[in-house]
């Protein structure tokens, strides 16, 4: 991969993001005069607003070039993270748990667990989503600056303090506010910067009859049926017959609703943009708001793979680059697309969206950990009954505190890969079970802090186990699995169906686990307790006259049929 | 909130836009061989241009 020389002119765009993205923090500094002004925004921020913050926090490095990455290895299947992943968690979210999110002015998701619940369940989950952001936001400097090194030559530790000082600056002025209008910003960075790339890109391969056919042969020549990589469905009657190694089970259910679920549900990270909305209704629309471009992504992140999967095997102007160990280097999937079609100019803005997309992964990081700390840790367990203006200063510290700690963690990154790999393996383990606790705590009155305590330790340990006692095939045992044994219990085939099995067995041992150990312990929490918290013990929310599509339900019906259509569309 | 974010969005792309088409005029014709021909700065910079402007006026509206 050669690497790609910047003109003045796009260093000049980059130079005006960042002005903006500055200035916008330091317009908003006089707005900061209460805790909840830096950590919730004062709840002040408007639905639509909200929403797109709500997808562009999750909108990190890990998203853009992973999803172009799994585009070009898997196909069109990788739109299943949207279409089957995200959409129905996200209306879900918006639909059914928001009205206990913002409706029991919980300021976090961990302050949820102990109203719901008791105090160790939030302190097991603020503690691992603590130490959890952190290592997100290291990891996402970490590939920027791995990234700017290869493409443009800048020196490593240049890329991580200039990145860090940025986001640093902005939330320390701003607060949340400051990272979700910055998101937004960052929204529009990213659509506008890599439309012209599919368009290039695919008028490049002949359109998408074009790009089917030359994608068809890969899939004769990898072993597969002709339409492996331009079909979703189609191919996953069984595990076998498709790139992915997974069949629908284990896609519907690992991915879809253990793994989606999880995440776009109970990760603060996004919730934290929607409890920050101006009302109930805002709150509620949030999530359903952001499904809408969320299922329009595909389009730009996976289809750019797709397109230089297909170039690579047919001589096209774009070619993935070969890793060290002679196979292809997927990750490479942007940044070649970028380099082959984008002129001086153009690039300057492609580079600045690539950069926006990890500025406002480490973003949403920092402002979910210094919320998490100070509210879930600091005040609960070091010091309690402060002054608000106190916890404001605390929040301001902890945001230095959180860059610099996840700038430790980036040069970490590079001396010690596989201590990375294994913690996100942890991360993993932590957060499979933990959808069936948020689900038996609001829908189900019974269950108690005991319960979903044990619950998610022992879903926890079960997701370990399970890895522990399965490999994915080809792989040797350590980090990819089977550690636990000298001859692992089964062979999955891929790691990707290791993963969504893992997901199944730790949500199923949660769920069960929880509700039988909470049969046999005491109910603590009584129903006045428990108002406003479960779903029998809490008022319906009042719809406003609305027309019925304006509402929560009739918006998420809509969205749901939008997924549907374009899931039938790339059957 | 005392910001309205469509006021900066506007300005960033309106500037950003503005740039690129001036770049796509003034640009050696040869640089757009990688794409595919076409004056990508001219014809996207006018587009962003065209954002940029419609954010700012919805801002302005608003605040007005």
């Amino acid at each position: 991969m050669t690497s790609i020389q910047l003109g003045s002119v796009d260093y000049l765009l980059l130079i005006i993001y960042f002005v903006f993205v500055l200035s916008i923090g330091w317009a908003l500094r006089r707005y900061m005069k209460t805790s909840s002004d830096f950590f919730l925004s004062g709840r002040s921020i408007p639905a639509w607003i909200a929403g797109l913050a709500f997808l562009s926090a999750n909108l990190g490095a890990q998203e853009v070039i992973g999803m172009a990455a799994s585009g070009a290895k898997y196909g069109i299947a990788t739109s299943h993270f949207y279409w089957v992943g995200a959409i129905p968690a996200m209306v879900f979210v918006g639909i059914f748990m928001m009205p206990f999110y913002y409706g029991s002015r919980a300021r976090s998701v961990p302050e949820y667990l102990k109203l719901r619940f008791d105090e160790k369940t939030r302190a097991f989950n603020a503690i691992s989503f603590a130490t959890m952001t952190i290592f997100s936001s290291g990891i996402s400097m970490y590939a920027l600056a791995k990234l700017f090194g290869l493409l443009l030559g800048w020196d490593f530790s240049f890329s991580i303090w200039v990145s860090a000082l940025i986001v640093l600056l902005y939330i320390v002025l701003g607060g949340l506010t400051s990272a979700i209008y910055n998101e937004v910003l960052q929204f529009f960075l990213i659509v506008l910067g890599f439309i012209p790339l599919v368009f290039l890109g695919l008028r490049d391969v002949g359109g998408w009859a074009g790009l089917t056919d030359r994608l068809s042969r890969v899939s004769v020549q990898q072993g597969f049926e002709p339409g492996a990589w331009t079909s979703s469905w189609s191919h996953l009657g069984s595990s076998s017959a498709n790139p992915m190694g997974v069949e629908w089970f284990g896609m519907v259910m690992g991915l879809g609703f253990v793994l989606s679920f999880g995440y776009w549900c109970t990760d603060f990270l996004v919730v934290q943009r929607a409890m920050a909305a101006d009302s109930m209704s805002a709150a509620r629309r949030t999530p359903l708001i952001a499904a809408v471009p969320k299922m329009l992504f595909p389009f730009l992140v996976i289809l750019p793979g797709m397109i230089v999967m297909a170039q690579t095997f047919s001589d096209g102007r774009a070619q993935l680059p070969l890793k060290p160990d002679g196979t292809l280097d997927f990750d490479m999937a942007i940044p070649v697309m970028l380099a082959t079609y984008f002129p001086s100019g153009l690039l300057g803005l492609g580079l600045t969206a690539l950069m926006a997309s990890f500025m406002s992964g480490m973003a949403g990081n920092v402002t979910a950990f210094n919320t998490v700390w100070t509210y879930d840790i600091y005040q609960s367990y070091i010091k309690k009954g402060g002054s608000d203006a106190h916890y404001l200063w605390v929040g301001r510290v902890t945001t230095v505190i959180g860059i610099l700690l996840s700038i430790g963690t980036a040069y970490l990154a590079t001396r010690f890969n596989n201590i990375m790999d294994f913690l996100q393996l942890v991360f993993a383990f932590v957060n499979a079970p933990l959808f069936a606790t948020f689900l038996l705590g609001m829908f189900w009155r019974r269950a108690t802090g005991h319960g979903a305590f044990s619950g998610l330790l022992l879903g926890t340990l079960a997701a370990a186990f399970h890895h522990g006692l399965t490999l994915p095939q080809n792989a040797v045992a350590g980090i990819k699995g089977g550690w636990l044994v000298t001859e692992v219990l089964h062979r999955y085939p891929s790691e990707m169906a290791q993963n969504f099995w893992t997901a199944i067995y730790a949500w199923t041992v949660c769920f069960v686990m929880t509700i039988v150990i909470s049969l046999v312990t005491p109910r603590l929490k009584s129903d006045k307790d428990l108002a406003g918290l479960v779903y029998s013990l809490t008022p319906k929310p009042v719809e406003e006259e609305k027309a019925w599509y304006r509402r929560p339900a009739g918006f998420g019906l809509i969205v749901l049929g939008l997924a549907a259509i374009l899931n039938i569309i790339f059957w | 909130m005392g910001l309205d974010i469509r006021i900066p969005v506007g300005m960033m792309f309106s500037i950003m836009g503005a740039i690129l088409f001036i770049y796509g005029l003034t640009s050696d014709p040869r640089i757009y061989e990688t794409s595919l021909g076409i004056n990508v700065n001219l014809w996207w910079g006018l587009a962003l241009l065209v954002f940029g402007l419609v954010m700012l006026v919805l801002g302005r509206r608003k605040a007005a």
